[in-house]
């Protein structure tokens, strides 16, 4: 394993910028480009990077299959969830003036849960998507590439 | 044809991406390896986004990001906004389908045993063939 | 340049470099959205199309075939389809306004009066979060269903529920 050592470590070293930059990819979303769907595939990339290095196994040891499949139907009910709430209150679906007293903060809060529902969606989707392709038994071994 | 200077340079953008597309759609039509259609097909779809976000762009206008105090001035040319946002929903759709079809790659893959569109013909010729003359044969 | 990378993903039979190939093309297309100010755009097309994309491409190239086989059929009708299709296209565009024109239709219909009401009814600098996930909430939600329907689709058809070695799909080495 000589030869992949180089990757290990630059590996291990990148993983936390990677998702740091992630997480302010996400909540910078209102000011400056940003916003759910690029925090969330820049996230799932931290992930996919450590299960290609690695092995599948030790990523799937830290994130399971089945968690992840959860976290994805968790993302968009998250978002309809922000949804369904303004009906309860009595306003329209998705009418962000209903989460809080004032309706620019109701603006606020609406956007922040929205995209945040919007990053989860698509990291559990790209990481699950990831886990069904490389859990698949190889036709051709490492040494014919 | 209206052929001044000015009208082509105006358009030249549009007829540009409109050939790249056509690239995209000749790959698409003209290759036979399913995983070159689906190449073909992200390249048609990426001339299409450049396309639409061509025509949102304002000469002289900026990223349509205000200034984080929001203090406005009236005079910045902000350019359209509006087709950003459509086109971002459609690169997020066209990965959703991308990587669905690549899973049905694998799985035609599996079945067939070659992803070349005209063997997978060829290979469901006679296996209709075989079963007619099952279905002959047990009447 | 972009041409010249389509061309080349045409002529290439090596699916390991038609693969790095549409992750060039991704990459100067995003490179091109910035010059056209749409910088959401750029970075999303970024990460997206030279990443997730190339990815799941190199997965599917290591479990299917490596080359692309000869085309048996002529060339001649896909040309001339295509052809025909991109001078109706050319027709098309001969109407619409010139390129950067600030008095297009496209720039008067909506666009003023979100400028408008962003600054005292959201208060979100930026403006494309603010029309996808305020103005426009709905079609985000949709889009979101969208990705989710996506991940059912591919967890059904191959299955990513970790390493359950299924007897029956035990690929032998046919290669």
């Amino acid at each position: 394993m000589r030869h992949h050592l180089i990757l290990r470590v630059i590996t291990k070293l990148l993983l936390a910028p990677i998702i740091l930059f992630a997480l302010y990819v996400q909540f910078h979303g209102d000011y400056s480009p940003g916003g759910g769907f690029q925090a969330g595939v820049i996230l799932a990339v931290a992930f996919i990077l450590f299960g290609t290095v690695f092995s599948l196994e030790k990523v799937q040891r830290v994130l399971p299959p089945a968690l992840v499949h959860r976290i994805m139907a968790l993302g968009a009910l998250i978002y309809a969830g922000t949804g369904v709430v303004s009906l309860f209150v009595g306003y329209n679906f998705l009418d962000y003036g209903a989460l809080a007293h004032d309706p620019e903060h109701g603006q606020h809060l609406g956007i922040l849960l929205v995209e945040g529902g919007v990053g989860i969606t698509v990291t559990s989707v790209m990481i699950s998507i990831y886990y069904a392709f490389a859990g698949r038994q190889p036709i051709i071994s490492d040494q014919d590439w | 044809m209206i052929l001044e200077l000015e009208f082509v340079l105006g358009h030249l953008n549009y007829w540009l991406f409109i050939i790249l597309m056509m690239t995209g759609l000749y790959i698409v039509v003209a290759r036979g390896n399913l995983l070159k259609k689906i190449v073909g097909l992200n390249l048609f779809q990426s001339a299409v986004f450049m396309l639409y976000i061509s025509m949102g762009k304002i000469t002289g206008g900026t990223a349509p990001i205000f200034p984080v105090d929001m203090k406005i001035d009236p005079a910045v040319v902000y350019s359209n906004p509006l087709p950003h946002v459509l086109i971002l929903t459609a690169i997020v759709v066209g990965i959703a389908t991308t990587a669905l079809g690549l899973a049905l790659i694998l799985r035609i893959r599996e079945t067939y045993d070659s992803i070349e569109e005209d063997e997978i013909y060829d290979l469901e010729q006679i296996i209709e063939i075989r079963e007619y003359k099952e279905a002959e044969a047990n009447r | 340049m972009m041409a010249i990378v389509g061309i080349a993903i045409i002529r290439t039979t090596r699916l390991f470099a038609v693969v790095m190939l549409s992750g060039v093309f991704s990459l100067l297309s995003a490179l091109l959205f910035v010059t056209l100010d749409a910088v959401d755009v750029a970075f999303t097309e970024a990460a997206v199309g030279a990443g997730i994309s190339t990815v799941l491409m190199l997965a599917t190239i290591a479990l299917t075939s490596r080359t692309e086989a000869k085309p048996t059929r002529s060339n001649v009708l896909p040309l001339f389809i295509t052809v025909v299709t991109g001078i109706a296209l050319v027709y098309g565009t001969l109407d619409m306004p010139s390129f950067g024109t600030p008095d297009a239709p496209i720039h008067t219909h909506l666009v003023p009066e979100y400028f408008e009401r962003i600054p005292h009814e959201i208060g979100v600098p930026n403006i494309v979060t603010a029309i996808l996930a305020s103005y426009r909430g709905y079609d985000t939600l949709g889009e979101t269903v969208v990705v989710f329907t996506a991940g059912i689709g591919v967890v059904l058809l191959i299955g990513g529920f970790g390493h359950r070695r299924r007897d029956e799909d035990d690929e032998e080495d046919n290669v």
